[in-house]
């Protein structure tokens, strides 16, 4: 049997925030109140970002919506609520005893209001009641933004320094950033927040959509009556996108703080993979709203595992640890070649990976007449990946690396050295 | 400990259900729901975290779903292959309630289980060493449940087997389509891997040792005999070509039984170790099996599930008759028997004989509780111990668990019972008793 090893320690300290572990639940639902983040770090939650606080709000109803795909519920998930509904003081006070109860567990306050005198007022109420660290709010995509604050602000790097300074004045906790997707390039809102002088930036937050439309009432969802609205996406569909923000920010040169990754987390592989691209802590809404606090029993295991397998004693030894390998395409090697195989004995015949190949990819992969299991012309097999994708059975299709014979050229060194690239295949 | 031969007729058996292969178990796992309070859980007499073991094949962490799996219950390799889940867990699946096909959870179970014996993982360490001693009779699921528990908690065991193989029916009991022999002593190592179990087979408590050595020498007992012999019809014992079924099944799963030239085989009853019996001399190469049963197809106690498959094997069935006497001619055995009407009782006029070559007794085990009997403080109930939620027998430092307790239930009960008896049995320790500091009275 195994010999023990020494466990993997979790212990996170994002931005100054320390935590029992990296996972987060991000500001949402989910951290509506005290009663709820207190059944959350029994369950294992390391930290909680409060709801966002500010002047509290009316919301509509309904709020959510969701997009399925082949019976699978809520791939993407959209909303239109606001901040927090509840009284400040009521938030203040459960801010209270959550610290009281749950001192080793990260309670991260999330903020948005307006002008300088409202930062400078509930940033001191934030930190009386104990919160370990603040959270900007400069994301949210719907009705806040049309009040000049959220994604209003997230949006304008100026804006983004100027609040984000005034807060780093009044605030003696480590003070995130956080980031809105909406934006063509993500780097400069980064980089503005840490000019401000942000211990930290957490994204992303929800992304700008249309989750649907009622085709029968003509009305998109989630629908408010007669009317509907523009709202948040997020959950599993977003997390690419996510990973792709948090990994651009992270491999910039110009930015050095920490990242808390957000976006479509939902077990403990998509949290490793925020890790890899440079998140030190990382937060989740959709999928606990979807299934409940207790996924992060498997997330708490499955990192434990993953860190054991590899031997990471501590979690800073993972973060950003795929970063390097994040590279530009002219610095891709032209000359590595894959091509694709399949397994005969595991194949079931459903040939989902003839029709992937001859209408979406490079018309290599045949019916032979006599077996439902088809075959591959290698020769014209440009390695794309599609029919793998495709394949229903794990492992059935596996790419396989080919030796041609040529060394490694990038397209850099192919325009800037005359580097030889091997003959283009599937190019007719 | 003795490993079963290699030479088992029980070998010729396939596993009745596949085990799945990984691309199988990600396709159903993925199809579970995560119920909340799931009604699945509440099924299992040990309560495993079903939705969450499940969760856990899809997200790839295998290693934390067997531990979900073994933290409530560490028979629960076996307990994959041989509980009827088709009336527990799976029976109540909310999918049932859809018209869609339930959660396949004990194939599932089985896949994160076999997954773990693999690769050797184990998960629990014993507790640090209490210096108390706990003896346990009988090394049945309900003994190996409640030495592991009460290793965890830093408590001696040793366990008294009567016979050369370990791990009860589980071993010697159990249809071989489900598991063989040499898989539940897979599991019994496994188990005992924890360390700190003394095992004594061949050694029958009541003969070769007393109760009153064992309240000498432990600290406390925990009683997991099981249930007795077979039952027997009058006037038939010492007839060749008679066997009682339970005893039958023992031998051609630990070694080799001769069916040469039976062609007609007769298994009388209607409960699960009768509908076992057909399946498993069908298998076992008799061309024409019978089940001979005093009472009507809805009114047998065997699964309806288990009978289903044996009527696709071409199994027959004799209902509401009843054998009156048997007897041994040159051609083989005859059964005479009578037709019972709707309550039981014999028709008149219809006295018949029944041909057969080989006939199995399947009409209930005794009962060991005679064994305990003497003993102050212990209550049976028609040869059942009687216990509390927590196994306790009445006298104190005394527990039990599994079929001597239940009356003869699953394995998943016998492991349940176990777990408890060893929380009480630690909580009565720690409160600083012991049988050794206790005056015995009226030990046997
Ligand atoms: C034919 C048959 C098929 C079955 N199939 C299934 C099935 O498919 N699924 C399922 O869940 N359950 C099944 N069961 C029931 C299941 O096997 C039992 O409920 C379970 O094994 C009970 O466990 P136990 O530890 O209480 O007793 P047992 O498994 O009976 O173990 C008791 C042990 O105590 C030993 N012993 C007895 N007396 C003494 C003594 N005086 N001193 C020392 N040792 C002693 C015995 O040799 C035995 O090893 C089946 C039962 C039978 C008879
Ligand atoms: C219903 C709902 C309400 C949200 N409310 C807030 C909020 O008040 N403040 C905030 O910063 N983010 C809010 N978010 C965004 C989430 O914190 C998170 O950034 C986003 O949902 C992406 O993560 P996910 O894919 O894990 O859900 C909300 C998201 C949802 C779905
Ligand atoms: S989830 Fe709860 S609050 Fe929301 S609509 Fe359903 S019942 Fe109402
Ligand atoms: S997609 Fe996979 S299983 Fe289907 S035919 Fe192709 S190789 Fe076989
Ligand atoms: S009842 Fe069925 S679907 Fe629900 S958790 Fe249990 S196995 Fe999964």
């Amino acid at each position: 049997m195994a010999a023990a090893k020494v466990k993997p320690d979790l212990t996170t300290d994002c931005a100054g925030i320390r935590s029992p572990n990296p996972f987060w639940l991000a500001s949402a639902p989910p951290t509506n109140s005290g009663e709820q983040i207190m059944r959350a770090f029994d369950a294992g939650w390391g930290g909680a970002v409060w709801k966002t606080l500010g002047t509290p709000i009316q919301n509509v109803s309904s709020r959510f919506g969701a997009t399925n795909y082949r019976g699978t519920a809520a791939i993407g998930f959209n909303n239109i609520e606001l901040i927090t509904d509840r009284p400040l003081d009521v938030n203040f006070r459960e801010i209270a005893e959550v610290k009281k109860r749950y001192p080793d567990h990260a309670v991260i306050v999330s903020l948005m209001v307006e002008t300088r005198e409202e930062w400078k007022e509930i940033i001191q109420r934030s930190e009386d009641a104990g919160a370990d660290g603040l959270e900007l709010n400069f994301g949210c995509p719907h009705g806040m933004c049309e009040r000049g604050m959220g994604s209003a602000v997230g949006q304008e790097p100026k804006v983004n320094e100027r609040i984000t300074g005034w807060a780093k004045e009044f605030a003696t906790v480590p003070v995130l950033v956080k980031l809105t997707p909406n934006v063509g390039d993500i780097v400069p809102h980064g980089l503005a927040a840490k000019r401000g002088g942000a211990d930290g930036v957490s994204l992303i937050n929800t992304i700008k959509s249309i989750i649907g439309v009622d085709i029968d009432r003509f009305v998109p969802e989630p629908r408010v009556g007669g009317l509907s609205t523009n709202g948040g996406y997020c959950g599993a569909a977003v997390k690419p996108i996510a990973l792709h923000m948090v990994g651009a920010l992270a491999r910039d040169p110009g930015f050095d703080i920490p990242i808390s990754g957000i976006g479509g987390v939902r077990n403990w592989r998509d949290a490793i993979e925020f890790m890899l691209l440079g998140s030190t802590s990382v937060q989740v809404c959709t999928e606990v709203m979807l299934r409940g606090y207790r996924i992060v029993e498997d997330m708490i295991e499955g990192l434990t595992e993953y860190m054991a397998r590899h031997g990471f004693a501590t979690v800073d030894q993972l973060v950003g640890k795929a970063v390097p390998s994040f590279s530009e395409w002219g610095q891709l090697d032209l000359n590595y070649e894959t091509i694709a195989k399949i397994d005969a004995q595991s194949c079931i015949g459903c040939q989902l990976c003839v029709t992937a190949c001859h209408d979406g990819a490079h018309q290599c992969i045949h019916p032979t007449g006599e077996s439902r299991v088809p075959v591959i012309d290698e020769d014209e097999c440009v390695g794309c990946n599609l029919c793998q994708i495709v394949c229903p059975v794990p492992g059935c299709i596996s790419m396989v690396e080919v030796d041609n014979g040529y060394t490694p050229a990038t397209w850099n060194q192919h325009v800037g050295e005359g580097a030889t690239l091997r003959p283009k295949k599937g190019a007719h | 400990m003795i490993r079963p031969p290699s030479a088992r007729s029980e070998a010729v058996f396939d596993d009745f259900k596949p085990a799945y292969t990984t691309g199988q178990a990600l396709a159903e796992a993925n199809r579970c729901l995560y119920c909340s309070d799931a009604p699945c859980i509440q099924a299992c007499p040990t309560g495993i975290d079903i939705p969450e073991f499940i969760r856990k094949i899809a997200t790839d962490n295998v290693k934390g779903s067997a531990r979900t799996i073994f933290e409530a219950n560490i028979l629960g390799m076996s307990c994959a292959r041989v509980c009827p889940v088709e009336v527990l867990c799976v029976g109540d699946c909310v999918y049932n309630h859809m018209g869609v096909p339930p959660i396949q959870i004990g194939k599932l179970q089985r896949y994160s289980t076999d997954v773990a014996y693999a690769e050797g993982w184990t998960f629990f360490e014993a507790g640090e060493d209490t210096g108390k001693r706990v003896a346990l009779v009988g090394a049945g699921p309900a003994s190996l449940a409640c030495a592991h528990a009460l290793r965890r908690m830093g408590h001696g065991c040793t366990i008294f087997e009567k016979r050369a193989v370990v791990g009860g029916l589980n071993t010697t009991g159990v249809a071989p389509y489900k598991m063989k022999a040499d898989r539940s002593q897979d599991e019994v190592d496994w188990v005992l891997s924890i360390g700190g179990v003394e095992l004594k087979t061949g050694v029958e408590v009541g003969r070769d040792v007393t109760f009153a050595d064992l309240e000498r020498d432990f600290d406390a007992v925990f009683v997991g005999f099981g249930l007795g012999p077979d039952g027997w019809l009058p006037d038939c014992e010492g007839i060749a070509g008679i066997h009682g079924a339970v005893d039958f099944i023992e031998r051609f799963k630990l070694g080799e039984v001769d069916l040469d030239g039976v062609e007609r085989a007769l298994v009388i009853g209607g409960g699960n170790t009768a509908v076992d019996a057909v399946r498993e001399l069908k298998g076992l190469g008799v061309p024409r099996v019978a089940m001979v049963y005093r009472g009507t197809e809805a009114g047998m106690s065997g699964y309806a599930h288990e009978w289903q498959a044996a009527k696709l094997e071409n199994i027959e069935a004799i209902w509401q008759t009843q054998p009156t006497g048997f007897a041994r001619g040159d051609d083989g055995l005859a059964v005479d028997a009578v037709k019972l009407d709707e309550k039981k009782r014999p028709i008149e006029g219809s006295a018949h004989r029944l041909p057969a070559d080989l006939v199995l007794l399947a009409i209930g085990q005794g009962k060991l509780g005679e064994l305990i009997a003497g003993l102050d403080g212990v209550r049976l109930d028609r040869g059942r111990l009687v216990v509390d939620a927590h196994g306790y027998t009445g006298r104190p430092g005394y527990y039990a668990g599994g079929d001597a307790a239940n009356g003869g239930k699953e394995v998943v009960n016998a492991a349940a019972e176990g777990k408890a008896a060893a929380r009480a049995i630690d909580a009565w320790l720690a409160a600083d008793n012991s049988l050794r500091s206790q005056k015995t009275e009226g030990a046997v």
